[in-house]
């Protein structure tokens, strides 16, 4: 069946997932192609920025299993902030850290430095939710984390482009 | 001693009688070795000269060696290479084949020789079998058997491959098998499946797949191998052995063409077992492919077979076993195994007419059914789809072989299900239901007209009102085009005349509020009546509509913008290119709007005081650019006598003024664009531009010279850019296609002179410098001999201190395909290696001149160089990279950004293609990419992060020194103000990111 995605074999969770419809690129607009225009960052741009995250134990994309949708992303590019809210597959997914995580870094290396971020769990889909928000919000835990060379190593294949 | 010996043999022809008492000393010897050699020598001589052999010479050489067979076993080898110089003998005569073979088997036992002297026993046999069939054949099945004999154990692949053609041979040249299928069978099925990986640096060269495929013939040849080899394939099938489950899946297919339904009989309930389960439980796509492959194949050959009249038809129970297996998944809820189980039933329809009809009337029904069950519109898609499979599937039988229409039971069902979806607001949903609907529409006589009038609605609906879903729009436009093709009536009865309608509403009569303006409804229309120009039929209808919208813009009263006016013409440009496939809607398309677009512009570069305002807007360049593509797309495909007709018209027109054969020609004044005209008239020349440049080469242009000097003269006339150029593109695209000879030379000539008196000074300057640009690449692109020396003079012009920008920019023009003149399409002679052979003469003088050059213009020749390497294809352009990378570092320094954009263009490639060449340079590239990706320019900024991306490819020790540098540099683009740039900045430091850290 379905190959693990770097968790080391043993049985999936969840083996047969639902699988979503993946959005297309994002057509380019002529606003876009214009020199002058500033371009905000919005809720697509940042969708677009996480939609792509391998999930960890799937061949698939966190976008293809529902986890994150561009409904559950808010963005205010003039007060520099950003909150994302993602869906584990089921309710007591133990990869929750793990995709908050992903979803996390990717983030914080992909937007400026003035961005304040917020990666939560959508109220009420996990089990822990809470314990899972709690240390995703602590800077220190989140540092301390990307320490650990085997949860950076697969932080990196989430984040890798899939071949 | 040897060697001289053999010498003389061959070249004098000395008896082999000779060499024989020559060597009979040897061969007498009571040393095996020493015999050996006296043998081996007399083998190697007979392989030189078996053609000079008698027939008499022959039959004591055979006796000779066949009695050798039983010496010592040292011996042996020599001896079969005799014997097989002699198997190539013509002179052998009858019967001594067949003792040769004979001996062999009885006295050498092949197995225990080495590697090569089994090679040379396999070669007598084959040479024997070329050419000694009848009388192998007398020996029956003795000689199968002593072949299986001689192969039982081979382990060499090389020796295999022959061994399975001969096997093979035996079976389809129909030699006796005798009681031995089973031993023949088992001989070579114990290979089954093949594994073999073939040793690195294997000097032979023979590929696991050579001998898949080289057994799976043999396996597959004879239907009298199944009743073993079924249960193997199946065996295999069931194991947990990858190659090994594609291998019997694969052999199974190729089975299935030599099979019948006697030999499948016992065995399809296990057949189907197995291939069910592979499909369902998908380890890999392949297997999932293999499987449905063979199933295909299996039903196909029970459709096929011949039945005896008392045998009962194993193709209907073998349907009824699949559908029984696979239907209730498609009733699940879940519908978990939906797609595993339509691929599998839609496998078997795929294999013959019967097949499909047996399916598809019992599958149809359910699906209709659960279409109706399921009520979420993703669910709706999923079954809707699941029948567009089996609805596409019908198509690949024609209606002729089949006695009744299983689809036409299920038509008004099946329409109102596809309506239903298009009326759905689930974009996707309507998505599947438009490609339905046009697979419906294929089939010959399904539809009624009712049912095309409705489809019609709904597609009008979807592409004109619906205001949402660019791609619904664009699938219903395309739909609208197939359909039409099929059915003109419907849309010309339907939908042409609403459009007319919405084409002539203006804006006044549209409600005030919501809805789309007239602009937006105008130009949705114009797409659809291009859409639909499909028939030739429909286009007599849409064209005079196209037109008329035209000319109607130009009497009312209101504004027509320029945007309005290009769409017309891009409408028409595409109805045009609609007509290009059948000849006579071409000639139709041309003989009507070409005489109507000229005299609408004609009528607009008269002089008069009150222009209308269409009148300024027909000669705006954007304009005429949109109606000289329209003229050019209704001209190329003419077919040469009629465009003959057509050229006796336009060029009087331009060159007397001859009006006659314009629809509406009482103008108020004179038309002489090549005379004293008004700068109104000249512009039109790019018209004329656009005509005679699209003519096939062969049409001969009348008053051509007089044409060419008007042309030339009108070229370096200063007061209006537009009509100059157009004259200078315009006599360059004649140039480029008249044929060698004086007169082309003469033509030559006088743009030479054109070009020089212009260029020494005066006002003309620049457009004698676009003279010579064009002109030059009329030459380039048919590999004049003259265009080295306009390049020269082009180069020259690079350091002018006038010229020089525009020079280097010609560069790109020399390069790049044009779209309206020279091109291809238009009969140009366009020579294909055309950028490469510029590339390697002019390069290197390009380059000298750089160095050569004063600092001023040194950005001149860089752009120059970009332009030329930007245009190159990749793969020539690689190898020149270490003469030229250090003057591409350079030229990133360049402050132009032309010459920046083209060469980040340049390098992002060779990032990827020759990482260890650019290593070398990291330091500079770092630095350099860095500097640009805060370039004002966007495309700048995108092009030197792309760079900074591909930076990645190099190896990464070379890399990991500037990780931190470049991740905290890649911190502000990432707050670019454009999304472009800031979308691969992101990109980019990813990889950075990513670069030396676990798990990369």
């Amino acid at each position: 069946m379905v190959g693990g995605g770097g968790m080391g074999g043993g049985l999936l969770e969840n083996a047969n997932p639902l699988i979503y419809e993946r959005s297309g690129e994002r057509p380019v607009t002529a606003g876009e192609e214009d020199e002058q225009v500033p371009d905000s960052i919005d809720a697509r741009e940042i969708f677009d920025l996480i939609r792509c995250i391998n999930d960890p134990e799937h061949p698939l994309t966190l976008e293809e299993l529902n986890v994150v949708e561009q409904v559950r992303v808010q963005v205010s590019d003039p007060e520099s902030t950003v909150a994302v809210a993602f869906t584990p597959t089921i309710p007591h997914c133990s990869m929750a850290t793990l995709i908050g995580l992903s979803i996390k870094v990717k983030l914080l290396r992909s937007l400026p430095q003035r961005f304040k971020m917020d990666v939560h769990i959508t109220p009420g889909t996990h089990a822990s939710e809470h314990a899972v928000n709690k240390q995703l919000a602590d800077k220190e835990r989140v540092a301390a984390a990307l320490e650990n060379t085997h949860l950076l190593e697969v932080v990196n294949q989430c984040l890798s482009a899939r071949s | 001693m040897p060697s001289k010996c053999l010498e003389m043999d061959t070249s004098v022809g000395f008896g082999v009688t000779y060499a024989t008492d020559d060597t009979r000393s040897s061969l007498e010897n009571p040393e095996p070795r020493t015999r050996a050699r006296g043998i081996q020598l007399l083998s190697q001589v007979l392989l030189q000269c078996h053609s000079l052999l008698l027939e008499k010479e022959v039959v004591h050489l055979i006796l000779f060696y066949e009695n050798r067979l039983k010496d010592h076993h040292l011996v042996i080898p020599s001896v079969l290479q005799g014997l097989r110089a002699l198997s190539l003998c013509v002179a052998l005569p009858p019967g001594l084949a067949v003792s040769v073979l004979k001996a062999i088997f009885q006295e050498v036992h092949v197995q225990s020789l080495p590697q090569v002297d089994r090679h040379t026993v396999y070669s007598i046999i084959t040479n024997f079998m070329r050419t000694r069939e009848e009388e192998l054949k007398g020996l029956g099945a003795d000689f199968t058997f002593g072949f299986i004999q001689v192969m039982d154990g081979e382990k060499d692949p090389r020796n295999l491959l022959v061994a399975f053609r001969i096997v093979h041979d035996l079976i389809s040249r129909d030699y006796s098998l005798g009681p031995f299928v089973e031993e023949l069978f088992e001989v070579t099925s114990c290979y089954f499946p093949i594994d073999f990986t073939p040793p690195p640096n294997d000097p032979h060269g023979i590929q696991r797949e050579d001998l898949i495929l080289s057994l799976r013939a043999v396996l597959a040849s004879t239907p009298r191998f199944a009743e073993f080899l079924l249960p193997l394939l199946i065996e295999k099938v069931d194991s947990e052995i990858l190659s090994a489950k594609l291998d019997s899946l694969q052999t199974l297919n190729a089975c299935c063409a030599v099979y019948g339904q006697k030999e499948l009989k016992d065995f399809l309930p296990s057949l189907w077992a197995s291939i069910r389960r592979e499909v369902f439980q998908t380890a890999s796509e392949r297997v999932e492919a293999e499987g449905l492959a063979a199933l295909n194949s299996l039903t196909a050959c029970l459709s096929r077979s011949v039945l005896r009249a008392d045998a009962e038809d194993l193709l209907d129970s073998f349907l009824s076993n699949i559908l029984q297996d696979c239907r209730h998944h498609l009733c699940e809820p879940d519908m978990k195994l939906v797609w595993p189980s339509a691929k599998l039933l839609q496998a078997a329809a795929g294999a013959s007419a019967r097949a499909c009809d047996h399916i598809t009337s019992n599958v149809l029904p359910l699906l209709l059914e659960q279409f109706h069950k399921h009520t979420q519109s993703n669910q709706r898609r999923t079954i809707l789809e699941m029948i567009l499979g089996f609805l596409k599937l019908q198509q690949k039988w024609s209606y002729e072989d089949r006695d009744e229409r299983p689809l036409s039971g299920f038509k008004d069902q099946l329409c109102s299900l596809v309506f239903m979806a298009l009326t759905n607001p689930s974009t996707q949903l309507q998505l599947v239901g438009i490609r339905t609907l046009t697979v419906l529409g294929a089939q010959p006589d399904l539809l009624s007209p009712g049912d095309l009038e409705l489809a019609v609605g709904h597609l009008y609906r979807l592409s004109f009102l619906e205001e949402d879903s660019l791609s619904c729009r664009v699938a219903a436009l395309e739909a609208s085009g197939i359909l039409a093709t099929l059915y003109p009536v419907a849309f010309s009865s339907h939908l042409v005349p609403k459009l007319a309608e919405e084409l002539c509403i203006e804006e006044s009569d549209l409600a005030r509020g919501d809805g789309p303006t007239k602009c937006s409804r105008h130009l949705r229309c114009l797409q659809a009546l291009s859409a639909i120009s499909t028939h030739p039929s429909i286009v007599k209808e849409t064209l005079p509509l196209l037109l008329q919208h035209l000319c109607h813009m130009n009497k009312g009263n209101t504004v027509a913008g320029t945007s309005e006016v290009i769409a017309v013409c891009q409408s028409l440009q595409q109805v045009a290119e609609k007509c290009q496939r059948d000849p006579e809607s071409c000639w139709y398309f041309h003989q009507t709007a070409i005489p109507c677009l000229l005299a609408l512009a004609v009528q607009a570069s008269m002089p008069e005081k009150e222009h209308s305002v269409l009148k300024k807007v027909l000669l705006e360049d954007e304009v005429l650019a949109a109606m000289v593509s329209v003229i050019g797309t209704a001209t190329t495909h003419l077919s040469p006598d009629l465009a003959a007709q057509s050229v006796a018209h336009i060029v009087p027109l331009f060159l007397d003024g001859n009006i006659s054969f314009l629809p509406e020609n009482s103008f108020p004044g004179r038309f002489q664009p090549f005379q004293d005209g008004s700068s109104g008239q000249r512009r039109l020349v790019a018209l004329l531009m656009a005509f005679v440049c699209s003519l096939p080469r062969t049409v001969e242009i009348p008053q051509l010279n007089q044409l060419m000097r008007e042309l030339l003269e009108l070229s370096c006339c200063h007061s209006c850019p537009f009509s100059s150029t157009a004259a200078a593109k315009c006599f360059a695209g004649l140039l480029n296609k008249h044929p060698a000879g004086q007169q082309l030379d003469e033509f030559l000539q006088l743009a030479v002179d054109k070009v020089e008196a212009g260029l020494s000074s005066g006002p003309c300057r620049s457009q004698a410098f676009t003279l010579l640009l064009w002109v030059t690449k009329a030459l380039v692109l048919r590999y004049h001999p003259l265009s080295s020396c306009l390049t020269d003079r082009l180069m020259g012009l690079l350091s002018d201190p006038e010229l020089g920008p525009a020079a280097a920019d010609g560069f790109s023009l020399l390069m790049s395909d044009c779209t309206d003149v020279l091109t291809r399409a238009g009969h140009a002679e366009v020579r294909i290696m055309f950028r490469q052979r510029f590339f390697t003469d002019n390069v290197p003088a390009l380059v000298r001149g750089f160095h050569a050059a004063p600092q001023d213009v040194k950005p001149n020749y860089l752009k120059g160089l970009s332009h030329v390497l930007n245009k190159l294809p990749k793969p020539v352009l690689l190898p020149e990279l270490p003469t030229l990378l250090s003057l591409l570092l350079e030229a990133l320094s360049c402050p132009d950004s032309v010459v920046q954009l083209s060469t980040l263009s340049c390098l992002q490639p060779l990032l990827l293609e020759a990482p260890q060449v650019m290593s070398l340079h990291i330091d500079t590239l770092v630095t350099k990419f860095l500097n640009l990706s805060s370039s004002p320019s966007m495309a700048v900024r995108i092009a030197a992060l792309q760079c900074m991306h591909a930076l990645t490819r190099l190896p990464t020790p070379v890399l990991l020194p500037y990780k931190p540098q470049v991740i905290r540099a890649l911190a502000r683009p990432l707050d670019d103000k454009k999304r472009l740039v800031r979308k691969e900045a992101v990109s980019a430091r990813g990889e950075w990111f990513l670069l030396g850290s676990p798990g990369s």
